[in-house]
């Protein structure tokens, strides 16, 4: 279909259902945290504006959680439906997290939206702003949970492969919750939604101000929305710092497309600011650099393009022994050489498994082979390299923003800012852009491989012809685009309509 | 830790109780939901009907996504082969649970009849296909479908297309299902409002009850006479490892009535069934919502306990390499995975089931126009 294949159009396909998904989530989040805090101070002050606040911003959050669960659905399921062999290969380790998100989270979440929206006039003060923290905690828990899966997916700890059920087998829960790739990820994931939420409350806020109505709404929203947005800025480039560590140790193919180092630089090696990666001639173009400045954050040497290449192809080889040894002992249970053989590459077997890209029967992989199979373990340098500065870039400006907002707000000069309102209001895509960069990134940097080391992304879809991937992708296509737009719709109406003339209870 | 035997069955009944959570829980706003157009006659009946179910229908739904999690946690195997030998079929079931939340979420949103009128059909949609095609599955489940599994690396290869799974045996499954679904639904209504919507839905109840009967017996008949089962011919080994290739098949007409003879107690589902119907009518004419709805979740127990009982120990038989048949002893996940999973199930299912039940106690009453018009946002 278009030259392309049943892989290459279950990956668009996942693509584009997760980025739709990502919309609404991260608003949802972080729409859901302002909530409850508005709601708090309502409970301590008893100010009826804090109530308006949360009853207009939950107006707001309803339709955007309607959108999220819509699309949330369809995610869980393409695990199965267009990753069968994946499903298999990992279900043991990664489907764990998946079901206890939905025990711990969405019961958590789904159960008490509703009670939110129809439990005003049927609980106290505190009962409700204690369901509002609930739904918090339970979109939070999601987060965490899908964090836990999407970590294991990038370092793959706490499991081991078994020979007779041929797929990853969980040796460790403990290893696989507090594996460190999952736990930055996680505050940085929420912290980053925390932003998007407070850029978007302060947006529709300014609106309102540059329109001289709902101005104590406005402020109130703002403030809070300040507050929420500057720390959460700075807990997000922390926790941001501390998984390009964990980058570094894990994945390190990743580390150097990111930063385009293609020759190993000792300790401790520099930043590039900006360069023109080139692949072919593994080299860039122009580079201007701060020495030293990487070292220092990593603490470690930082390996380059050409000796991780290398090091992979050494590793397929490894893996090519693990992958016949396992045939042997197939085929003879009893040949307890074979088995011996294949304990000590099996580490490697994920990169064995890679040939078949190419090859029917990679037992009789060339040497040409192998090297063709580790040239393309390393990302394309130059979309990693850019989005991975464009979204630092903006996280700078969301601190500058956030900063000067809570200054201005405490002076209230933010009130009487023109120019300020309209910086807010324009600002209000950003967040999403810098998000979607950061999972760029991540998972992007992260090919060939679907689970780093162990399994390539091509070697996990399900066998079905490119026809019929290729008409749910069209249907996904043309269902979700309409839903975009109608929501879109319906929000800028309801934004439009103020808090005002808003019906709710 | 726990015997792998033991956990293996702990978690097909756990796949169980997920399922009928599913049904009656899902089930009754599902029902609502393809009810609408049908019962509802005036735009405030139709707010009055949504609204019985709006606070709900989210948390019931989990039933649903925990279960498809549940199954990839549990059952990697069974989750990998069916969701993708069913893609189509499954496509469609993801439309309508793309299109449900929206459709609550939006409807409202304008005053204008032709707009209202679209978000209402795309409540059918979302309550009848699920309702329907649920079933459909079920019944291709219990024929059998047409897959392989690899000798080497246990991969999955598909051998059938989306309008095989339109048959005769599956379609009735599929219309079981649906009366069930209907039942629930109906029921659910007439407990939640009052006068002209109450007295309707009690009549819709009263028929769907006696059409779940009739098709369940006909399809018990089916299952007996025409549907072959399937049996495992090899040494059964219940804590080998979950590799399904270990084992020979064959099919039986008549083998799905086994376990009845060999196990009585099983008959218990087909009995639950029974008395659930008949007392589902019996409170519709003492007009005793409350246990009519408690009947009817205890057909709906029957129903579904019956497809398991059946089948034990195949949960997805394969009509294509009888041998990549998928039974409780070769496709659950490790030992270890199965026992953290059951830990944190006992630990967080309880503290589900009463918050629930706290919200539902928050929320009861019966929705009227007034009701409607004091809490719609």
């Amino acid at each position: 279909m278009f030259g392309l294949d049943n892989v290459d159009l279950s990956r668009i396909q996942f693509a584009y259902t997760v980025g739709i998904h990502f919309i609404f989530v991260p608003l949802t989040i972080g729409l859901a945290l302002l909530m409850a805090i508005m709601e708090t101070i309502y409970v301590k002050t008893g100010k009826e504006i804090y109530k308006q606040m949360v009853q207009f911003w939950a107006i707001l959050f309803a339709m955007n959680f309607a959108m999220g669960v819509a699309t949330g659905v369809p995610m869980e399921f393409q695990f199965g439906t267009n990753w069968s062999y994946y499903a298999h290969y990992v279900g043991d380790v990664f489907g764990s997290p998946l079901a206890i998100e939905g025990l711990m989270a969405f019961f958590l979440e789904a159960t008490f939206i509703g009670l939110f929206f129809f439990g005003w006039n049927k609980l106290t003060k505190i009962q409700h702003a204690t369901v509002t923290w609930l739904v918090f905690l339970g979109s939070n828990f999601s987060a965490l949970w899908i964090l836990v899966a999407n970590g294991w997916m990038q370092n793959p700890v706490g499991s081991y492969f078994n020979l007779d059920t041929m797929r990853m087998e969980m040796d460790s829960f403990g290893a696989l919750i507090l594996n460190p790739a999952a736990q930055w990820r996680f505050l940085h994931t929420l912290t980053a939604s925390y932003i998007l939420g407070s850029v978007f409350v302060i947006g529709v806020s300014s609106l309102y101000l540059l329109r001289g109505k709902n101005i104590e709404f406005a402020k109130r929203s703002i403030m809070v929305a300040a507050v929420v947005g500057l720390i959460s800025t700075i807990i997000t480039a922390f926790a941001g710092d501390r998984q390009g560590i964990i980058v570094h140790q894990q994945q390190p193919a990743k580390m150097a497309a990111i930063e385009a180092i293609w020759d190993t630089e000792a300790y401790p090696a520099g930043v590039t600011l900006f360069a023109l990666p080139n692949q072919e001639g593994q080299k860039n173009f122009f580079a201007v650099r701060i020495p030293a400045a990487l070292g220092l954050l990593v603490g470690d040497e930082v390996k380059g393009v050409k000796d991780v290449i290398a090091e992979n192809e050494n590793r397929i080889r490894s893996g090519l022994i693990a992958y016949k040894s396992l045939n042997e002992y197939k085929a003879d249970r009893n040949n307890t050489a074979a088995r011996a053989t294949f304990e000590a590459h099996v580490g490697d077997l994920g990169y064995a498994l890679l040939l078949f890209r190419n090859l029917q029967d990679i037992s009789q992989a060339t040497d040409k082979d192998i090297q063709m199979a580790a040239a393309g373990t390393i990302p394309k340098v130059a979309p990693l390299f850019f989005s991975f500065r464009f979204m630092v870039g903006l996280g700078v400006l969301f601190f500058v923003f956030f900063t000067t907002t809570y200054v201005m707000m405490l002076r209230n000069t933010f009130v009487k800012s023109k120019c300020m309102q309209y910086i807010a209001l324009w600002i209000m895509p950003l967040p999403w852009i810098a998000i979607f960069l950061g999972w760029f990134v991540a998972e992007y940097g992260r090919q060939p491989w679907v689970i780093q080391d162990i399994l390539p992304t091509f070697r996990s879809a399900s066998h079905l012809s490119a026809g019929t991937v290729f008409s749910s992708l069209a249907g996904f296509f043309i269902i979700y685009t309409c839903l975009v737009i109608v929501d879109a719709i319906l929000m800028v109406r309801q934004v439009k309509k103020g808090p005002e003339n808003s019906n709710s209870h | 830790m726990l015997d792998y035997e033991i956990l293996r069955v702990i978690w097909w009944l756990l796949l169980g109780v997920l399922l009928i959570g599913y049904a009656i829980m899902d089930g009754f706003d599902l029902g609502v939901s393809t009810l609408l157009p049908f019962i509802a006659k005036t735009e405030t009946e139709k707010r009055v009907l949504l609204h019985t179910i709006e606070p709900y229908w989210e948390g019931n739904q989990i039933w649903l996504v925990l279960g498809g999690g549940a199954i990839f946690a549990a059952w990697p195997a069974i989750y990998a082969v069916s969701f993708s030998g069913l893609y189509l079929a499954l496509c469609l079931v993801l439309v309508a649970l793309i299109l449900r939340p929206v459709s609550f979420a939006f409807r409202n949103k304008f005053e204008d009849t032709a707009w209202k009128g679209f978000w209402s059909w795309t409540h059918f949609i979302s309550g009848f296909l699920p309702a329907l095609l649920t079933g459909v599955a079920v019944g291709n489940v219990i024929i059998g479908l047409p897959f392989k599994i690899d000798q080497f690396d246990l991969s999955i290869t598909y051998h059938g297309g989306f309008f095989e799974l339109l048959n005769p045996f599956a379609l009735l499954c599929g219309l079981v299902s649906l009366s069930m679904i209907i039942m629930q639904g109906s029921i659910y209504t007439a407990m939640k409002t009052e006068d002209a919507l109450h007295e309707r839905s009690k009549v819709i109840a009263k028929y769907a009850g006696m059409v779940l009967l009739v098709l369940y017996a006909i399809g018990a008949l089916f299952t007996a006479f025409l549907v072959k089962g399937y049996v495992i011919t090899s040494a059964v080994i219940t804590n080998g490892p979950s590799n399904p290739l270990y084992k020979t098949v064959e099919q039986k007409v008549g083998a799905w009535f086994h376990n009845f003879i060999d196990m009585p107690w099983t008959l218990l589902a087909p009995v639950l069934v029974i008395l659930g119907v008949v007392f589902v009518l019996k409170f519709i004419k003492a007009d005793k919502m409350g246990y009519a709805i408690i009947s009817s979740s205890t057909a709906i127990f029957g129903v579904v306990a019956t497809a398991g009982v059946i089948m034990f120990p195949f949960i997805l038989p394969s009509s294509y390499d009888l041998a990549s048949s998928l039974t409780v002893w070769d496709s659950s996940s490790s030992q270890l995975t199965l026992q953290i999973m059951l830990i944190v199930t006992l630990i967080f299912f309880p503290i589900v089931v009463l918050y629930t039940g706290w919200v539902f106690r928050v929320l009861r009453g019966k929705v009227n126009q007034q009701t409607v018009a004091e809490e719609e946002y």
